[in-house]
């Protein structure tokens, strides 16, 4: 693992921390027992069979539901405390942007929520404009999300997952409605903005391959009830390129990963 | 064979261009021609089959009513203009303050919502003489019948439009910490405005229909008052300018909205 993510937050405690956590829908149980520690600066990558509860699992560090039994914490805090202080970010699937914003005021969006109340929003290094620059979509600032293309929207949601500068982004297949060369290229992009904001990423996916490139440790759940069959350390050196992909090393992991799946 | 297969596949830009600007001439060209083709007919047959004025007046007659009695076509115009407006506003603001409250209030709706549905079941021509009676013969019955037909669709479609905002737009304001007046202005009301706009479209056309009804149980002036006068009277060329008037104001109002729609929504 690359050391200097831990060291930029500055921070010792555990980015987020699972302690038997359940999460129930009436009499179903979407996740049991969930118990895991996700070091600051980590990048995980979690992948299972449909409906498993891997979406389910970033709802509930996100605050979006409640867990049933057990807690999750996030930098020592509540969920709650976390959401309130814009401790992480969602991105979701679809790019969810407001289709009357701009780019660049799509951007801008989570610095207006909460500033007529009072509450203090942390703001990022980086200005929104910069964030756009940042997911090369300089000179689109002013484009209508309906005047880009499905991976611009998506960088676009990127770039506004960052503008409070979380210290952990949740994504949920964030890539996974684009094409692959739009994929590889935001897989790249991806790794550089992990690399240089130093934020923990815990990212949804349904392809083996790129749980693998991206990720640190991939985390297999497994379904009826979800919970976690095996976290696989993925060892290969950073920063990642595309040729990656044709090494025996990335090619093992991903023999192992379709191995564990079909066991599920 | 070959040649005039050659010409028609040739495509310079020049010509694309000129084709362009052809279709749409002939977009204009061919309704514009269709009408003047049918008032020509009119204006023939009429002429020719000695038709009575009083039945069926030709559209030159018609013409030299909007020469000779332009200020008594006025006179009547504005005050069915403002009825109209003023029933549009004050219609769609009900309509939209009312959407709003059912949004928020489950229990809100389930009281009021029934109601508005049996309002809107009363025919306007039965319920208009009962306004005339509570409001008596000036100004404001006509408003109140207006903004009561613009009502319920104005009504629905906010409802609708308010609740049309993504499960994941709502989850990402959640994420933000939003508040409740925060997902209302920032996601819930831009997203309602293209419903609203359609519903705005239909009331600008009803809304004129309501104030000429309100005028036909009982007024003195306005375009209503000047259709039943001139038809007792039998003076058709009149009665056909009215309808022409009254047709003209509608269209103005669709026109208006359409515009502010077109400024408002980019998206």
């Amino acid at each position: 693992m690359d050391g200097s993510h831990t060291q930029k937050l500055g921070s010792r405690s555990i980015a987020a921390s699972l302690n038997g956590a359940c999460v129930k829908f009436g009499d179903f149980t979407a996740l049991a027992d969930i118990s895991l520690d996700i070091e600051p600066g980590d990048f995980w990558t979690i992948l299972g069979p449909s409906g498993c509860g891997k979406s389910t699992m970033l709802r509930l560090v996100s605050d979006l539901v409640p867990p049933a039994s057990g807690t999750v914490e996030i930098f020592g805090k509540t969920t709650e405390a976390a959401r309130l202080a814009r401790e992480f970010a969602f991105v979701f699937q679809d790019a969810t942007l407001l289709p009357w914003r701009s780019a660049l005021k799509n951007v801008e969006l989570p610095l207006e929520i909460g500033r007529k109340r009072g509450i203090t929003i942390p703001v990022g290094d980086r200005t929104p404009r910069e964030l756009l620059e940042l997911v090369g979509l300089k000179g689109r600032e002013d484009a209508l999300p309906h005047e880009l293309s499905g991976g611009m929207r998506q960088r676009v949601a990127i770039a506004r997952a960052l503008v409070c500068q979380p210290k952990l982004l949740l994504m949920d297949e964030p890539f996974g409605a684009l094409d692959e060369m739009t994929r590889d290229h935001l897989n790249l992009q991806l790794l550089d903005i992990w690399k240089e904001t130093g934020t923990t990423i815990l990212f949804v996916t349904h392809s083996i391959s790129e749980s693998v490139f991206l990720g640190q440790k991939v985390l297999m759940l497994e379904s009826n009830p979800g919970r976690v069959k095996e976290v696989v350390d993925i060892d290969l050196p950073l920063p990642r390129k595309i040729a990656l992909r044709d090494t025996p090393q990335f090619n093992t992991y991903c023999a192992r990963l379709r191995e564990l799946l079909e066991e599920c | 064979m070959s040649v005039s297969e050659a010409a028609v596949g040739e495509t310079s830009p020049q010509n694309r261009l000129s084709e362009q600007s052809r279709s749409r001439l002939m977009n204009i060209a061919i309704p514009l021609g269709t009408a003047v083709a049918l008032l020509l007919t009119w204006q023939l047959g009429v002429r020719l089959f000695n038709v009575p004025k009083y039945i069926a007046p030709a559209p030159t007659d018609i013409l030299a009513v909007f020469r000779d009695e332009f200020p008594l076509l006025m006179r009547n115009f504005w005050p069915t203009f403002i009825e109209s407006l003023a029933g549009f506003f004050i219609g769609n603001m009900a309509a939209i303050l009312i959407a709003i409250a059912f949004v928020h209030s489950r229990l809100v709706e389930r009281a009021f919502f029934p109601i508005a549905v049996f309002i809107n079941t009363i025919p306007i021509l039965a319920i208009a003489p009962i306004l005339v009676l509570i409001f008596g013969p000036g100004m404001t019955a006509k408003v109140v019948i207006a903004a009561l037909i613009c009502f319920f669709p104005t009504l629905v479609n906010m409802v609708r439009g308010l609740q049309s905002v993504s499960p994941q737009a709502l989850e990402l304001a959640r994420i933000l910490s939003a508040s409740k007046s925060e997902v209302f202005w920032k996601i819930r009301l831009p997203s309602s405005l293209p419903f609203l706009f359609s519903a705005l479209k239909i009331a600008a056309t009803t809304c004129v229909i309501g104030a000429i009804v309100g005028e036909w149980i009982g007024a003195n002036v306005g375009l209503g008052a000047l259709i039943i006068e001139s038809t007792f009277n039998f003076r058709s060329p009149l009665l056909y300018a009215t309808v022409f008037v009254s047709s003209g104001l509608s269209v103005f109002l669709f026109v208006s909205v359409t515009i502010a729609e077109k400024l408002i929504i980019r998206w």
